[in-house]
């Protein structure tokens, strides 16, 4: 692998901290003849190379050279904009790369940048050659059908050409998820407490849940539409109702699993009712509450992008249909990614809250 | 029966828990009988199970009680009635002639299990008594002086899970005596401790005791640690309990474990327990 590095990289050998004593794969992975400079070099007291970084940037590099310079395959009625951006993009990643891995130890933010990105290395280089693979297939060789296939710089034109459209529909569908979750997150918590802590709440609640709480939310939209004023408050009770449901089985289990001994143990100290629910069962609870928060997400998500395909006439979900109506592929590839990020973001930010509030879990468990 | 008498006679021995005299409740126990409903009937007919059977007992002010007994012969169900944590099915409980009805923090159960609330540190659950009757913010240092009693104020920022067995109990321990309860009831509080630390905290739990003058009910099957720490032993019968014998232990503290009367009273309570022939 590293011989692809050594015949593109020129003057590598000269490079301080190559090789180090510490640094075992260099000594076996390398020629003979590096390995010998290597043991010229190794009284400089530097870091070990981020070798992965410098392959890393290597093929980056090797993705702008083939971009810009293998001239696109001729596809009918168009001519791909934007490849010289693409390559230019790539050359960029590539350069910040090389300087990441040349940048000596006491430049500190730069240092500090290599640390931080020091264990990603190997889906740096997988992810130029994917990019590399998908450019030669489509836009150099056409081996894949053009109108549905489309080139990577082709999701750049629609980023930046139809950027303000992209970012209107994100932030419809972020503010469609945040108040539909928000409220369904808080029905579904106060349900399952009430069920978990009443007798008579839940006989009469349980039931419910038990009949309606598997029936998939975007089952319900088609009648939904006929009861709500707007297609929009339709899409929010929809997915605050795919949200409450795990949410609250998960805290009811949670709050009516609490081992009766905590409730002894408050109980003989002077706990007032209100006390042991909120003191006691909340708290013991938390941890199987947000198992429900993460399963309600699950729901929550694929009832928004329905809810915004189906009626409501915003957001990524609807921009999708849009952007199909229109044989606008490029366009469809480029929302699902924006998709992607914003939702797995929305997860990120969850496990984050839950690391802050269980932060008494760890240590007592694996996560 | 035979013990109102007995519990006159001790309460007179004058200890140095005396010394506190008015923190200690007196605790009377009096033709209490109790049932638990049977969901799976063993005997056929799956009526309620007796597990008490027409108990009277009493607890002078500042003494130190023992039950002893087979296990399951409900010497925890009556700590349960003793505490307010259930009524009894018959009989009644009074503490200082008042009825027992509900649980009280003049009255704190110590379980085998520490029970620690796992997300709280232990400064936070030791004041939870206190938090719990709207006491903490005025009153704030009593939860630094119950851990200093028990010398774990360095651990007042630890989380439970990073406790040893012995500390937990310890703090379990300051969660109670954080309250100046009038009786402890200590249900099988070293139970799943590792030998060594169950000594220690056995001469430990003593000291308080005599420091701070409280009642103090034991539930144990250890025969020797009843003897040694209690001023009084209670043995019980099998299911469905009730009282066989009451050892008077009037050794003073502190005692030594090799006395020849513990091991004399020792024999008693074997034999009392149906395992005489070992000795």
């Amino acid at each position: 692998m590293s011989t692809l590095a050594e015949h593109i990289l020129p003057g590598r050998e000269g490079r301080p901290g190559r090789g180090l004593p510490g640094d075992s794969r260099t000594g076996t992975d390398l020629p003979d003849a590096v390995r010998v400079t290597a043991t010229r070099a190794a009284a400089a007291p530097t870091t070990p190379l981020w070798w992965q970084g410098a392959l890393a940037a290597v093929a980056w590099g090797l993705l702008a050279a083939l971009t810009h310079f293998w001239p696109n395959l001729p596809a009918g009625f168009t001519e791909w904009a934007y490849t010289a951006e693409f390559a230019a993009g790539a050359a960029a990643v590539a350069a910040l790369l090389l300087v990441l891995v040349l940048a000596p130890e006491r430049l500190a933010p730069l240092a500090l940048l290599r640390r931080r990105l020091r264990p990603a290395g190997a889906w740096l280089v997988a992810l130029a050659l994917g990019l590399l693979a998908w450019e030669v297939l489509t836009a150099k060789l056409g081996r894949l059908p053009t109108p549905f296939f489309a080139p990577p710089q082709a999701l750049v034109e629609v980023y930046a050409t139809d950027s303000e459209r992209l970012a209107e529909s994100a932030l419809n569908s972020l503010r469609l998820l945040a108040i539909g979750i928000g409220i369904g997150a808080l029905v579904g918590f106060v349900t399952g407490v009430l069920i978990g802590w009443s007798r008579s709440a839940s006989y009469w609640i349980h039931p419910v849940l038990r009949v309606l709480g598997p029936v998939p939310t975007t089952a319900l939209l088609p009648v939904s539409f006929y009861f709500f004023p707007s297609s929009w408050s339709t899409a929010v009770f929809l997915i605050a109702l795919g949200m409450a449901f795990p949410v609250a089985i998960l805290t009811w289990s949670g709050v009516a699993g609490v081992h009766k001994n905590f409730y002894d143990v408050a109980r003989t100290l002077g706990a007032s009712q209100w006390f042991l629910v909120l003191r006691v069962a909340i708290p013991a609870a938390l941890p199987q509450v947000f198992v429900g928060l993460f399963m309600g997400l699950g729901a929550a998500f694929s009832t928004l992008v329905v809810a915004e395909m189906l009626g409501v006439k915003s957001g990524l979900g609807w921009y999708l249909t849009w952007a199909q109506g229109w044989a606008a592929y490029p366009n469809m590839y480029a929302a699902l990614i924006l998709m992607a990020l914003l939702f797995s973001g929305v997860i990120t930010l969850l496990f984050a809250f839950r690391d802050r509030v269980l932060s008494w879990q760890k240590g007592t468990l694996k996560w | 029966m035979v013990n109102i008498a007995t519990a006159t006679r001790t309460a007179a021995h004058g200890f140095p828990a005396a010394a506190n005299a008015g923190a200690g409740a007196r605790i009377e126990v009096q033709g209490v009988s109790h049932w638990f409903a049977q969901r799976h009937a063993k005997d056929g007919a799956g009526g309620p199970l007796q597990v008490i059977d027409g108990l009277d007992l009493d607890i002078a002010p500042g003494e130190f009680v023992a039950l002893l007994g087979p296990s399951g012969c409900g010497k925890s169900t009556l700590l349960r009635l003793v505490a307010g944590l259930e009524p009894a099915s018959a009989g009644q409980l009074l503490q200082d002639g008042q009825p027992i009805t509900d649980p009280d923090p003049a009255r704190i159960v110590v379980f085998q299990d520490p029970t620690l609330f796992p997300w709280r540190t232990v400064w936070d659950n030791v004041a939870l008594g206190l938090q719990a009757r709207g006491l903490l913010k005025a009153q704030s240092q009593r939860v630094d002086e119950a851990l200093a009693l028990v010398g774990l104020q360095a651990f007042a920022r630890a989380l439970p899970h990073e406790l040893s067995g012995g500390m937990a109990q310890r703090v379990a321990l300051a969660r109670a005596l954080v309250n100046d309860p009038r009786l402890l009831v200590l249900d099988e509080p070293l139970g799943k401790l590792d030998s060594l630390t169950r000594l220690a905290m056995q001469t430990e739990l003593v000291a308080l005791w005599q420091r701070k003058g409280f009642s103090a009910l034991l539930v144990t099957h250890d025969v020797e640690e009843a003897l040694f720490m209690a001023q009084r032993v209670v043995v019980f019968s099998d299911r469905p309990a009730r009282i066989r014998e009451v050892l008077v232990n009037d050794l003073p503290y502190p005692r030594h474990r090799g006395d020849p009367r513990l091991v004399e009273l020792r024999r008693q309570a074997l034999a009392l327990l149906g395992l005489g022939d070992s000795w």
